[in-house]
């Protein structure tokens, strides 16, 4: 028996959030340090288990544990990573240790200051960490019924998140919006996924949820066309799509900053993950058959999403839509079935969640000093909040996907992708490269170079906290590195494409 | 005559008479301020009674006896435990009711109940079925009606009176018609004697509507519901626990064993019916839940839809269907328990009910909001705690029964779940008091609430993480339908 580190990775937040429970409710730093230190050992781990990947030139599913968890129904415990989820390991690890740091926070009444968490911290990392055991749980799950098992967990804790800590004009409806779409989704999923069960059991007389063993159920062309939309939607309701994507934007404005993170940076990749591995790759002949109406759609939400984020006038709405348009760029990829836009979508994922965390952090950052989050008030941050500044520019420019940056190695492969597939939606979908880069800069422009407005300059806007500061470095850190050093990604997931591709029959 | 396994079949039993026996004789000798101690007596008594049953009364191939009146088989062990587990929970957070728990007579009539609720869930006779309900629910119209001096209280326990007599005497003239086509009373000899004998599909159609009358009332299928909101709001909460956990899972264990055993040549015309009446039952009991304020009707109405999604195991008529059955009700009964038993816990120190006297709850006293958390949860369908599994084993046994519509309309109705549960919990952790000083009015605990909704709460964790003990003992029950 191996280290079991996938286990470790998944069930530490549990843990962690069963022992911060324990602590009473007044003892608020020691709350915090539980978090931060399994945040940090959780991020340590995630590093190690994608350098292992890398640097041991694996291919396949490695890191596979198995425990017989329900032997009667085919119910297991099993674990694995592969080039494609090991990537989205290590972003969850990322998210979370950032998340933790942004929302410990600097409370100080004189300045008119509350950023971070201050009411009930405990109650809050604890769901915090709910969240990402549930997340982390899905990216490493092979068993269907585990994955949907650690999915639902990942669900539920968003709800109480964004009610109870959230923007307080918008939290209930946008929290209960958020959790019936994402319910919904799922459930219809679910569906899917127990008929392919039984068809699997009927076809070959296998009776076990393990998708390894699904990937040979020999599930017909009939069934694949019928079951596929259902199944892949279901799951894509996460990854935001168009049109079932209106909870996300606004479930993002009305998060806590450090739920905006997760819930952009990395729960949306969990929709985007579940669709290709239990849609595209369990039911590749539907996939085929339905790439179409996925790329109609998401080379909607590209541009749509693009040009909405341009009007917006409110930040987190902006960033919110402009999450859209880049998750429709995954799914983009995921559409054409090929080579390059499948990589492209694998790069994509980590690499937005890694650029939409720091654009929320920052924001939130410049909300709990300016109090407000209306561009059109917003002015003159850089001055005050230099740091921030820099760290906005970088996200901006993956944003628009500036090479040297992460967003290039990520949306230029998607676009070759596509062009390879249907050179018009290449065409309509690059006009969103245009849109996004005149909304960003235009954003930055205002909000961090023009003169400070008047009403702001009471506030008396400090800079922020040095705990923001390693969040702010460590997360372009990544971006950078990708960006300058493709080989340290793009290798790695192209071993998960190629067992894709495998499954799509060399197409 | 009397052989040791008859012994072992009825031992359960036999320790529950001896338990009330014992409490009879002891509690007029204890002072006023002594009484409340009966709930630990009944609630340690059972937890005993538990324990013994497990070493010595485990039951093996299943076989009658007495007669061929009492099936000794998995399924009723393990309904029997469920019974029992229950009380002591039921019992423990009697205690602490201000009008009922120094009143002996409460708990006495608590094991009268159990004890009918363990023969229902055995009995292989229709006559010892009907005496068997009998005796479980005559002590449950007298404990709902507890309160003297609250007209609510007498109004629930004499609409549960009322109800549940003209259920019974749909039953019985629905036995008395079976008795007459079939010429035997035994279950086990129904199902060759009807299927030999040539009755009309008409027939047998109106046998089946009458016997689910009378057992649809039990665990309040839909249209049989009505008293259901009105009884759970009027009784005394513990009892209202009980009402909607044990007894509902005495209504299932019988409307298993009779519609698996002795009607499975009608099979065809019955999941049918118990298909559209789950259908009905999940969506009305939903869809009238959304709109609640007092929190008992709430659960009263999600206690009404439980019991479609219940049903959906039953429709599909298969081994899995009859272990997600046992299952759902192992995981409901410890979930709704909880449930009640933190309303009955927040009822205690303020005398109120509805949802908006829940506001600031989570401020008040964080683990008691943490505890409904997980039993809200847990009713809405989500993982890790035991709703979630449950659901997925009854959905699961539905698709394979190439049921799928039905299993839809169930996924329809948890999506409306979620939104109603989850806005009571908006009321808890969102919501403050109106002056914002919940500090002040904190909830404490008593011992006896804070150990059953402790081993409540695992219990719900337990379920829905470590299922496959749960699931392998369900699986042995169901087993014996077959």
């Amino acid at each position: 028996m191996n280290f079991p580190i996938l286990s470790i990775i998944t069930f530490l937040p549990f843990v962690a959030a069963a022992i911060m429970l324990m602590i009473p409710a007044e003892r608020k730093t020691e709350v915090r340090g539980v978090a931060l230190a399994t945040a940090s050992i959780d991020l340590m781990l995630s590093g190690w288990l994608y350098l292992q990947y890398l640097l041991g030139d694996m291919t396949g599913y490695q890191f596979i544990e198995t425990y017989k968890w329900l032997p009667a129904l085919g119910i297991s415990l099993k674990f694995g990573v592969d080039g494609m989820s090991a990537p989205l390991v290590l972003l969850t690890g990322i998210v979370m240790f950032t998340g933790v740091l942004i929302s410990w926070g600097d409370f100080n009444e004189a300045k008119h200051l509350s950023a971070g968490i201050q009411d009930r911290p405990r109650e809050f990392f604890a769901f915090l960490f709910l969240l990402a055991g549930g997340v982390f749980g899905v990216f490493v799950s092979l068993d269907l019924f585990m994955l949907f098992f650690f999915y639902e967990i990942a669900v539920f804790p968003m709800y109480l998140l964004i009610a109870i800590w959230g923007w307080v004009k918008t939290r209930e409806y946008a929290a209960m919006k958020l959790t019936l779409y994402l319910f919904i989704g799922s459930v219809i999923a679910l569906v899917g996924a127990l008929v392919m069960y039984w068809t699997q059991y009927q076809n070959t007389g296998v009776l076990s949820f393990d998708m390894i063993q699904m990937e040979s159920a020999g599930f017909s062309a009939a069934f694949q066309y019928a079951w596929f939309l259902p199944v892949f939607f279901g799951f894509a309701v996460l990854g935001g799509i168009w049109p079932f994507h209106n909870w996300s934007p606004d479930g993002h404005v009305a998060a806590p900053t450090a739920v905006s993170m997760f819930h952009a940076g990395v729960l949306m990749k969990l929709g985007a993950f579940a669709a290709l591995r239990v849609g595209v790759m369990l039911l590749p002949e539907g996939a085929k058959q339905w790439a179409w109406l996925v790329m109609a759609f998401a080379g909607i939400a590209v541009v749509y999403g693009a040009f909405i984020a341009f009007v917006q006038t409110d930040m987190k709405y902006m960033i919110g839509f402009s999450s859209v348009s880049h998750m429709g760029l995954v799914v983009l990829g995921v559409s054409t079935l090929n080579h390059d836009g499948l990589v492209g979508a694998g790069v994509q994922m980590f690499s937005h969640g890694v650029m939409t965390a720091l654009f929320f952090a920052i924001t939130g950052m410049i909300y709990d000093r300016a109090h407000t989050r209306m561009i059109p008030e917003l002015g003159g941050i850089a001055k005050v909040m230099p740091y921030a500044t820099i760290g906005f520019i970088i996200g901006g420019l993956v944003s628009m996907g500036m090479p040297g940056f992460s967003g290039f190695v990520a949306e230029f492969p998607i676009f070759m992708g596509v062009w390879g597939r249907q050179w018009m939606v290449a065409v309509v979908a690059s006009i969103s490269i245009v849109i996004t880069a005149a909304y960003i800069m235009i954003n930055i422009r205002k909000v961090f170079f023009s003169p400070m407005p008047e009403k702001l300059l009471e506030h008396h806007i400090g800079d922020i906290t040095i705990l923001d500061k390693v969040a702010i470095t460590t997360l372009c850190f990544f971006m950078i590195v990708i960006g300058m050093f493709p080989a340290v990604m793009v290798p790695m997931v192209e071993k998960g494409v190629e067992n894709i591709l495998r499954l799509l029959g060399g197409a | 005559m009397f052989t040791p396994v008859m012994f072992a079949s009825i031992l359960p039993e036999i320790l529950i008479i001896a338990l009330a026996v014992i409490l009879l004789v002891v509690e007029p000798f204890w002072k006023e301020d002594q009484r409340r101690n009966a709930g630990w007596l009944t609630a340690g008594g059972l937890f005993i009674s538990m324990i013994v049953s497990l070493l010595f009364g485990q039951p093996g191939e299943p076989i009658s006896v007495f007669g061929d009146m009492i099936r000794f088989d998995w399924l009723g062990f393990f309904f029997k435990m469920l019974f029992m587990f229950a009380a002591a929970v039921t019992a423990l957070l009697l205690m602490d009711h201000e009008k009922a728990g120094r009143r002996g007579e409460a708990y006495i009539m608590l094991l009268a109940s159990v004890l009918g609720m363990n023969l229902m869930a055995v009995s292989a006779d229709l006559i010892m079925l009907y005496l068997a309900i009998e005796t479980a629910s005559i002590p449950l119209y007298i404990l709902a009606g507890f309160l003297l001096v609250d007209d609510r209280s007498t109004e629930a326990g004499f609409k549960y009176l009322l109800f549940g007599t003209l259920a019974s005497t749909v039953l019985l003239y629905g036995f008395s018609l079976i008795f007459g086509f079939a010429g035997t009373t035994n279950l086990y000899q129904l199902s060759e004697k009807l299927a030999g004998g040539d009755l009309s599909p008409m027939l047998s159609f109106v046998l089946v509507a009458l016997v689910l009358v009378g057992l649809g009332f039990k665990v309040s299928l839909v249209p049989f519901h009505f008293w259901a909101p009105d009884v759970y709001e009027g009784s005394p909460t513990p009892v209202a626990g009980f009402l909607s956990t044990a007894s509902k899972a005495a209504g299932f264990a019988v409307i298993v064993r009779f519609f698996f055993v002795a009607f499975p040549e009608f099979a065809p015309s019955w999941t049918l019916v118990l298909a559209a009446l789950s259908a009905i039952t999940m969506t009305v009991g939903n869809l009238l839940a959304i709109s609640q304020t007092n929190i008992k009707r709430l659960l009263a109405y999600s206690s009404i839809a439980h019991a479609g999604y219940a049903l959906i195991g039953v429709v599909a008529f298969s081994q899995l269907g009859a272990t997600g059955v046992v299952f759902y009700l192992a995981a409901y009964i410890v979930t709704n328990l909880l449930a009640f038993g933190v309303i009955m816990a927040f009822s205690r120190v303020t005398g109120l009910d509805n949802l908006e006297d829940y506001a600031g709850m989570s401020r008040r006293n964080p683990w008691l909001a943490l505890m409904m958390l997980a039993a809200f949860l847990s009713l809405a369908g989500m993982p890790p705690f035991g709703g979630f599994v449950a659901k997925v084993f009854v959905f699961a046994a539905g698709v394979q029964a190439n049921y799928t519509w039905l299993v839809v309309v169930g996924i329809l109705n948890s999506i409306i779940g979620v939104y109603y549960y989850l806005n009571a919990m908006k009321f808890v952790y969102l919501y403050r008091m109106p002056h914002e000083d919940e500090g002040k009015h904190p909830i404490p605990l008593t011992r006896p609430y804070a150990i059953a909704l402790v081993v409540l709460t695992f219990a719900v964790i337990l379920v829905g993480t470590l299922f496959a003990p749960w699931f392998t003992w369900s699986d042995a029950a169901a087993l014996n339908l077959f």
